[in-house]
């Protein structure tokens, strides 16, 4: 295919983006955001997938079988996580105007320059292999279309060509970033022409690596059931289907896991579409599902390609990585052959742009201006125009240095290991980060010592042996160890020899960084501004405002020409506006600025050079002084205090309700049991007064009339004398009851037999039964049955149960039953007799004090109304209990239980 | 709010079984030669897995509902 047509195609293609990324700025610039919606925000994000996933997966999974397949599980497990954690990211971000993972970073911990600084060093050094990848995709592939059809002469001609086309790429995607990365200095940093144009790149690239899996499935091979036929038939490919073909095995698959699962949030092109680019926090929702499955449609075919590859041209020599081209190729599909390029050219691209827009902000803000501001001479100057030249300035050198890393080694190294490489090297931004939102206590020295020394390792663990390939020196080092310690050989740290190569870097670099961090942190002491930025990130959603840096106050010109030198004279108008429109304030410029307007100075600031310098710029501005670290503790713990205070008085007023609660409970208890108390005297007073009366009235008559004959005389005295005997025997038992009562009744408890006892109470009431002519009917058990009770106290309830079935038995034909049983639990004893019987639902009021089932019968008290409740005190200290047959229409049935072994 | 936070408890029970159920040793168990269907064992369980994931994560993060958002100190 001539050279002219494919750079016409790559021209045209990168001219469409450009036109697409224009037309996004126009309609961001009136207001009318294209970029607006999930599904873009969704698109935007899959710039994760890379010419690493568009050729290195097949390339991977025709080495590895499933080892291609962590990159993006990794993902989809995390997007679980994005609604509680990179929606609070989004939210800091956007209180605290971040640009980037280095100024959240650098923020978060106190504004601190270093600790932006190191990040800016982590992300460059693991960004540039990466670029480099990308490039080296684009013109590997540049080639291939440039030697189709006579695709043999490629072995044969040295193809210099190559770093010719990937230097042109790099020039023209440059230009791409400057144009729509670096139009102008903007406070929010966002960049919608150039996410409209990621969110096309994602589109064609799935497109087009999905019409290449068709078409080579199903039109080259019958299917992908035909193609895992074929790799169920070899040995060889048979290993793919299993975990035997990846290399560290099932360890190797988990750190994999984890260090994408780092990856897609903070490799800093993530980051920047994440977060910075986000247009809605609530977009996260749809996208935290829709970018899994956009992973999973695009890794759809991957499998079927590599087994479709090796199928074709298994040991021609030609390289999995580019299967996927090369199988249209060899079939003679010209159109399909450059859909395929222009998706890889897509997926590079997309990545290369993202990338160094995101990095240049990094590298000018944290690193260039965090220096340059340190020269009192700059700080009085317009910097506006030198901010934007060092941002250009940085994309040209970024793409430079990807492309002389290309040069220098790029050639030796597949492309999946160094896009591990840079994995390994973000995840060591995730401790700090991830703690810095959730955990106030993480402090500044923790976090760059732990990034620091996670850093350093990984370059001694991984990046520097990446180079063996290229370099001798570096090839020893890995075989002898530095100067010959062997136990420092960099694959095989302090001799731990039981891991591939990524997942000992892993392990050894997170444990120092994570290790550090937690132990600094614990030991440290944090300054003011630590922890006000530490409360601050950790309770987004809590705070409104938080305390007050500056206690200072500014001018409101010199706040205006500080604004303007960094970002426009314009724009600094326009900001100052809607600051005063908001708040419903006139801001002229003789004003003094308070303290809220200085801290959105700093903020509009930070957006535009990043936190850390924006700090030391404005405080060259205000008078006065920051608030002091006593002055700030003393805010934080008034607030605290007054929290505390707070949730005590509450406490205080619950326990209060509670106690009312239980003060009502007793109170009403008492009430009831003071009515009782009243019956009670009430009915023992006129129990009592009853038999007085009479005794009283009898011994008048008595007295007054001295002639009484004698037998009246003995008629009246016997009265008295049988009243007489009752009140005492009223009061005998009204003390009995409540003795028992109060449980102290001394109880003689011994054991007993039953069966005896039963006849002395029988015998010593047979003169009632005789008197009244009462038939009586006995049934005992033959043996005895021995009881551990109180004899005196059983033998009353017997008498209780006795007399009352004597006196309730008609005068005529009378009839009671006595029977006695012995049961496997206790004794069981049953009186019954043929008398009027207990009207059904008195059942238990009957064994209530003074309740009289004779009082209706004569009004004449044949009884005290003690007795029953006296018997079931008794039976119910025996553990027993005493009841009425309920089912007797005739008469009344008496049963008692008592339970053996008490 | 308590239903916010059983949202938030749902999702990590989700990642939870996602990374045990794509792990040693769950995954070992599917580690075999075999084709099941006419697709690697290995390959359809992978890919099942991640299919069901995705649904079901839609289908908790269906019922969210933002906190509000805090206003900023600035405009």
């Amino acid at each position: 295919m001539p050279e002219w047509l494919i750079l016409l195609i790559s021209l045209v293609y990168l001219g469409i983006l450009f036109a697409i990324a224009s037309y996004g700025d126009n309609r961001a610039d009136t207001g009318r955001s294209v970029i607006s919606n999930p599904y873009i925000y969704t698109l935007s994000i899959a710039v994760y997938c890379t010419a690493w996933t568009y050729y290195g997966s097949v390339g991977r999974a025709a080495a590895t079988g499933i080892g291609f397949l962590p990159i993006y599980l990794g993902p989809t497990l995390m997007a679980a996580l994005w609604w509680l954690v990179l929606r609070k990211i989004i939210r800091i971000a956007k209180v605290q105007r971040i640009t980037s993972i280095a100024d959240f970073i650098a923020s978060r911990y106190g504004k601190s320059a270093l600790a932006g600084g190191l990040v800016t060093v982590i992300a460059m050094v693991g960004t540039v292999p990466y670029i480099s990848l990308q490039l080296k995709a684009i013109s590997r592939t540049f080639t291939f279309m440039y030697f189709y059809p006579a695709l043999e002469q490629l072995q044969q001609q040295p193809p210099t060509i190559w770093h010719d086309t990937a230097f042109a790429v790099a020039i023209i995607l440059a230009a791409f970033s400057i144009l729509f990365g670096t139009r102008h200095i903007d406070a929010t940093e966002r960049h919608e022409g150039m996410v409209a144009a990621i969110a096309f790149e994602s589109v064609v690239k799935l497109l087009a690596f999905s019409a290449a899996g068709i078409y080579i499935t199903f039109f080259l091979f019958d299917g992908p059931f035909d193609l895992f036929g074929r790799m169920n038939g070899s040995p060889e490919l048979g290993r793919m289907m299993t975990f035997d073909a990846l290399p560290g095995g099932y360890v190797n698959w988990f750190t994999l896991t984890f260090l994408s699962m780092s990856a897609i949030m903070f490799l800093p092109r993530q980051f920047q579409v994440l977060v910075v680019e986000n247009v809605n926090e609530e977009h996260v929702a749809k996208a935290a599902w829709l970018f899994p499955l956009y992973l999973f449609i695009i890794n759809l075919f991957v499998l079927p390609i590599a087994m479709a590859g090796i199928a074709r041209f298994g040991g021609n020599g030609v390289d999995p990585d580019i299967f996927v081209l090369m199988l249209p190729m060899a079939d003679q599909q010209k159109f399909l052959s450059i859909l395929v390029y222009i998706g890889g050219l897509s997926a590079a691209t997309s990545m290369v742009i993202v990338a160094t827009i995101a990095l240049s902000t990094m590298i000018c803000n944290q690193l260039v201006m965090a220096t340059l501001l340190q020269i009192p001479y700059l700080r009085q100057r317009d910097l506006s125009g030198l901010v934007l030249a060092i941002r250009r300035g940085c994309i040209i050198l970024l793409l430079l240095l990807g492309y002389i890393y290309y040069r220098t080694i790029g050639e030796s190294v597949g492309l999946v290991s160094i896009g591990l490489v840079s994995f390994a090297a973000v995840a060591q931004l995730a401790p700090p980060l991830l703690f810095g939102i959730f955990w106030k206590g993480a402090s500044r020295r923790g976090a760059i010592y732990g990034m620091t020394a996670g850093f350093l390792i990984w370059a001694y663990t991984l990046f520097i042996p990446s180079f063996a390939g290229s370099n001798g020196a570096v090839a020893s080092l890995l075989a002898h160890g530095p100067f010959g310690f062997s136990l420092l050989r960099p694959y095989q740290f302090l001799g731990l020899d039981m891991f591939d190569p990524i997942t000992h870097s892993v392990f050894w670099s997170m444990l120092a960084n994570l290790g550090l961090l937690v132990t600094m942190s614990l030991m440290d002491h944090q300054s003011t501004m630590e922890l006000i930025q530490a409360s601050l990130f950790v309770d987004v959603y809590r705070r409104s405002g938080g305390p007050h840096i500056w206690q200072g106050k500014a001018m409101i010109t010199e706040l205006k020409k500080l604004l303007a030198r960094f970002i426009g004279e314009g724009q600094t108008e326009r900001a100052l506006q809607d600051y005063g429109r908001s708040r419903d304030i006139e801001l002229s410029a003789g004003m003094q600025a308070d303290t809220d307007l200085v801290e959105f100075a700093e903020k509009i600031l930070a957006g535009a050079i990043g936190a850390a310098s924006a700090r030391i710029m404005v405080s060259s501005v205000v008078k006065g002084e920051e608030i002091s670290q006593e002055g700030l503790l003393s805010i934080l713990d008034e607030t605290s205090q007054v929290i505390e205070y707070s949730h005590r008085l509450e406490e205080k007023s619950r326990e209060l309700e509670e106690a009312t609660k239980k003060l009502q409970r007793a109170n009403l208890r008492l009430q009831e049991l003071d009515s009782l108390k009243d019956d009670f005297v009430s009915t023992v007073s006129h129990e009592l007064r009853t038999p007085l009366t009479s005794i009283r009235s009898f011994s008048e008559i008595l007295q007054d009339n001295p002639d009484l004959d004698h037998a009246e005389r003995q008629k009246f005295l016997g009265i008295v004398v049988k009243e007489t005997e009752r009140l005492t025997r009223l009061i005998n038992q009204i003390l009995n009851l409540a003795r028992i009562e109060a449980g102290q009744a001394d109880w003689q408890m011994r054991d007993i037999d039953m069966v005896e006892l039963t006849r002395e109470a029988l015998d010593s009431t047979s003169q009632l039964f005789s008197d009244k002519g009462i038939t009586l009917s006995v049934e005992l058990p033959d043996q005895p049955v021995i009881l551990f009770a109180d004899h005196d106290r059983l033998m009353r309830v017997y008498i209780n149960l006795l007399s009352n079935a004597v006196k309730f038995c008609p005068a005529e034909g009378g009839k009671v039953e006595v029977i006695l049983r012995h049961e496997p639990e206790g004794v069981r004893c049953e009186i019954t007799d043929n008398g009027r019987g207990v009207p059904h639902g008195d059942e238990e009021i009957i064994f209530e004090k003074f309740h009289r089932a004779s009082m209706a019968a004569d009004g004449n008290p044949q009884s005290t109304g003690l007795g029953l409740s006296i018997s079931r005190h008794i039976i119910e200290y025996h553990n027993g209990h005493i009841w009425i047959d309920p089912s007797m229409s005739v008469g009344a049935r008496f049963i008692f239980f008592i339970p053996f072994g008490v | 709010m308590a239903e916010q936070r059983r949202i938030n408890e749902r999702l990590i029970a989700l990642i939870g079984l996602g990374v045990v159920a794509l792990n040693y040793p769950i995954v070992g168990l599917f580690s075999k030669k075999l084709l099941f269907c006419g697709v690697p064992l290995l390959y359809l369980y992978i890919f099942s897995l991640w299919f069901l994931f995705i649904i079901v994560l839609a289908f908790v993060i269906r019922k969210r509902r933002s906190p509000p958002s805090t206003p900023e100190t600035g405009p």
